[in-house]
């Protein structure tokens, strides 16, 4: 099958002494990072961006990979380990996992998530492998105004589904499509939102975007609440599962993965919400119901796989369609684009080593995770008791190292720490990020999209729903841009359905377990 | 998780949560002013210009702000971010915040100068200071071990664009 040939013309490039080196350092560094507390993997892949700089796209991308899979990893052995869990994915896994620790089998735990993420992963990496090429083939298809369509599906998707509340999603997006105004109007040349600065004319970099937002406003919100006792730490040696721990977990592992890559795949699923079901769905099937609560073995395996899928899944359309569906992806698009490659759907057939050498990388960051980072978690754990000033001063350190670097010009610490405090705010008022990331990257595409689509059509509106024909002059109306439209309309009108619907569902605090597990509170003892 | 940001909301200045209301205003002014100096030139090739996109984002700019003081004024309160170092039942330590801020200023002022290796080395002690670590030469000693290694590792090996400052050619 043609997939597989190119997966392996993917993994002759992949397995290059060269590239094995940057994956190694990838997963390392991603590792060491990712357990960092109040690190999430967003933020471990937008600081550690700058250190691909000085490298070619491939292996750019794969340091990345190998960056996200190892932060992945490290994200999950912080919250077993540490009282209180950081990124919400890893919410879940900490229920359970951390109770796992506190009763002695931090190791089991540290085990199970560790080889659930490796078969999530796998599993997952291989479903890319035969869908994304089936999903590109059906995004060239596309013309503009089917592209208009759906990134503005990604748009109400990525505001409107996030829990919260949908006005400041929608805030969040307008913030960063503004952002992604400034600069020079390629098409008619003309200079907007640069307030005649000169080094505005170029617009902003994304990277600065995200590493500002990302890990400037995290690091100055950490500093203004900073927690005046750290958090308690439990000892673990090295991870290991026993034969009942292995049979209790594979079940676990393949319910995630399938509940996890679905998600992952589909703009603003997020890993969330596949975790909490992975909990839930575990919960009720599980043999050991008395278990939850207490430190049942399910309860991490099946989330922690469900988290995994969900990384994974991100990459079909970050790769088939170019559109990031979480904020790590939109990291990862980013460095793309600073490479001067467009992301889209014409990526697979124009950048083929890449791609299929990212996909066969990611098999052996994936590999090299279980590898090394089994008998190294004890190492991992100590990072845990690192001091904060020195945590996040550096997290200051290489944020600004990294927006220095990519024009050499201290304008662009200006605009980070603007940036910085803009993230700051977001944080105090509790305005999401994704939506403001995604604006920056995707609004100069749909703003490109859509005036395509009306050239397309003379400047008639109706170039939005259809194509016109060139040679005969013909309207036809696109069956695929209706389609999307009805879906946005379905799902702007969802929240009047849903509270209907949401009074027959259990709710998952209803069935969290008997005793109060601490998450963030106060309830340090 | 929810309730004790609750409590903690509860007791937050009412008119500081209009803040972000009264940023999308401006945002939005800011877009349609600058949208208004621009010249549509439309043509077969570009029947928009770049006009309306600036004018659509700064409008519904005006409008969320206007929806969000409206929703802000009936009680509606988002959660404040949390996290592990995260301790949102005490007041916020802005001191420590205008400290880091001020730090970094300084690096933006001095980095071209002073090179990276000695104004990210005073980056990262002044942070660290400033986040309450005491160990002054400790500290110290951290902070030129990164930033030297940084510049070796990163400038030197990677080619990354670092500057060398007034110690160019002693590197």
């Amino acid at each position: 099958m043609d997939s597989l040939q190119l997966l392996l013309d993917g993994f002759a490039t992949a397995a290059t002494p060269i590239n094995l080196v940057l994956a190694l350092i990838g997963v390392t560094v991603g590792t060491a990072v990712g357990v960092l507390p109040g690190i999430g993997p967003a933020m471990t892949v937008a600081l550690l961006l700058p250190i691909t700089y000085g490298l070619e796209p491939t292996g750019a991308m794969i340091m990345l990979a190998g960056i996200l899979y190892g932060g992945m990893y490290g994200g999950s052995t912080n919250s077993i380990l540490l009282n209180t869990p950081g990124e919400s994915s890893s919410v879940v896994t900490a229920i359970e996992g951390n109770l796992m620790a506190k009763s002695g089998r931090a190791a089991q735990a540290l085990a199970t998530a560790a080889i659930g993420s490796f078969v999530a992963g796998t599993i997952g990496t291989l479903l890319v492998v035969f869908t994304a090429p089936v999903m590109t083939k059906f995004a060239i298809s596309m013309g503009a105004p089917e592209y208009f369509a759906v990134i503005l599906l990604a748009f109400i998707c990525v505001t409107a589904v996030l829990g919260a509340s949908r006005i400041r999603g929608f805030a969040a997006l307008m913030i960063g499509l503004a952002i992604g105004l400034i600069g020079i109007d390629s098409t008619s040349g003309q200079s907007r939102l640069s307030f005649g600065i000169p080094q505005l004319g170029d617009g902003i970099d994304v990277v600065v975007v995200a590493v500002g937002i990302f890990a400037l406003g995290e690091a100055l919100w950490v500093a203004a609440h900073l927690r005046r006792k750290a958090a308690e730490v439990i000892p673990v040696g090295q991870p290991f599962m026993g034969k009942r721990d292995f049979q209790r977990s594979w079940k676990p592992w393949l319910r995630g993965t399938a509940l996890g890559f679905p998600f992952g795949a589909v703009p603003a699923g997020g890993a969330e919400i596949p975790t909490f079901l992975s909990y839930i769905l575990e919960k009720r099937l599980t043999k050991h119901p008395e278990e939850f609560g207490r430190g049942a073995i399910e309860g991490v395996a099946g989330p922690e796989a469900a988290n995994n899928a969900s990384a994974a899944g991100t990459f079909v359309p970050m790769l088939s369609l170019g559109l990031p569906t979480n904020a790590t992806a939109a990291v990862m698009l980013a460095a793309l684009t600073s490479y001067g490659i467009q992301p889209g759907p014409l990526l697979l057939q124009r950048e083929t080593a890449l791609v299929w050498g990212l996909l066969a990388s990611l098999f052996i960051a994936n590999t090299l995770l279980v590898v090394l980072n089994l008998p190294l978690a004890p190492l991992w754990a100590k990072l845990l008791r690192i001091p904060r000033p020195y945590l996040y001063a550096g997290i200051l350190f290489f944020a600004a190292m990294g927006a220095y670097a990519v024009n050499g010009s201290p304008f662009d610490l200006i605009l980070l720490l603007g940036l910085g405090l803009i993230g700051f705010g977001m944080r105090r008022f509790g305005i999401p990020v994704l939506p403001l990331i995604v604006g920056v990257i995707m609004g100069p595409l749909i703003e490109l999209q859509g005036r395509r689509a009306l050239q397309l059509a003379s400047g008639s509106p109706r170039g939005l729903l259809g194509g016109v024909e060139v040679a005969t002059g013909q309207f036809s109306l696109s069956l695929l841009a209706c389609t999307v439209y009805v879906i946005i309309a379905i799902v702007l009108v969802w929240p009047l359905i849903y509270p209907l619907i949401k009074r027959q569902l259990p709710t998952p605090h209803i069935d969290a377990p008997t005793r109060q597990p601490t998450k963030t509170g106060g309830d340090n003892t | 998780m929810s309730s004790a940001l609750a409590a903690a909301g509860e007791s937050r200045r009412p008119l500081a949560e209009f803040i972000p209301s009264a940023f999308l205003a401006l945002l939005g002014i800011i877009l349609l002013v600058d949208a208004g100096t621009l010249s549509n030139n439309r043509t077969g090739v570009d029947p928009l210009g770049p006009r309306p996109a600036p004018i659509l984002v700064g409008a519904i700019s005006l409008v969320l702000a206007i929806a969000l003081a409206v929703a802000v004024y009936r009680g509606d309160r988002a959660e404040a971010e949390s996290g592990e170092d995260v301790d949102l039942s005490s007041s916020m330590d802005l001191k420590t915040v205008l400290l880091l801020i001020g730090v970094f200023l300084a690096n933006i002022v001095l980095i071209d100068l002073l090179g990276w290796v000695i104004s990210g080395g005073l980056l990262f002690y002044g942070s660290a200071l400033a986040l309450g670590s005491r160990h002054l030469i400790r500290d110290l000693c951290i902070a030129a071990a990164l930033s030297l290694s940084t510049f070796y590792g990163f400038a030197i090996g990677l080619g990354v664009n670092l500057p060398a400052g007034i110690l160019q050619g002693i590197l």
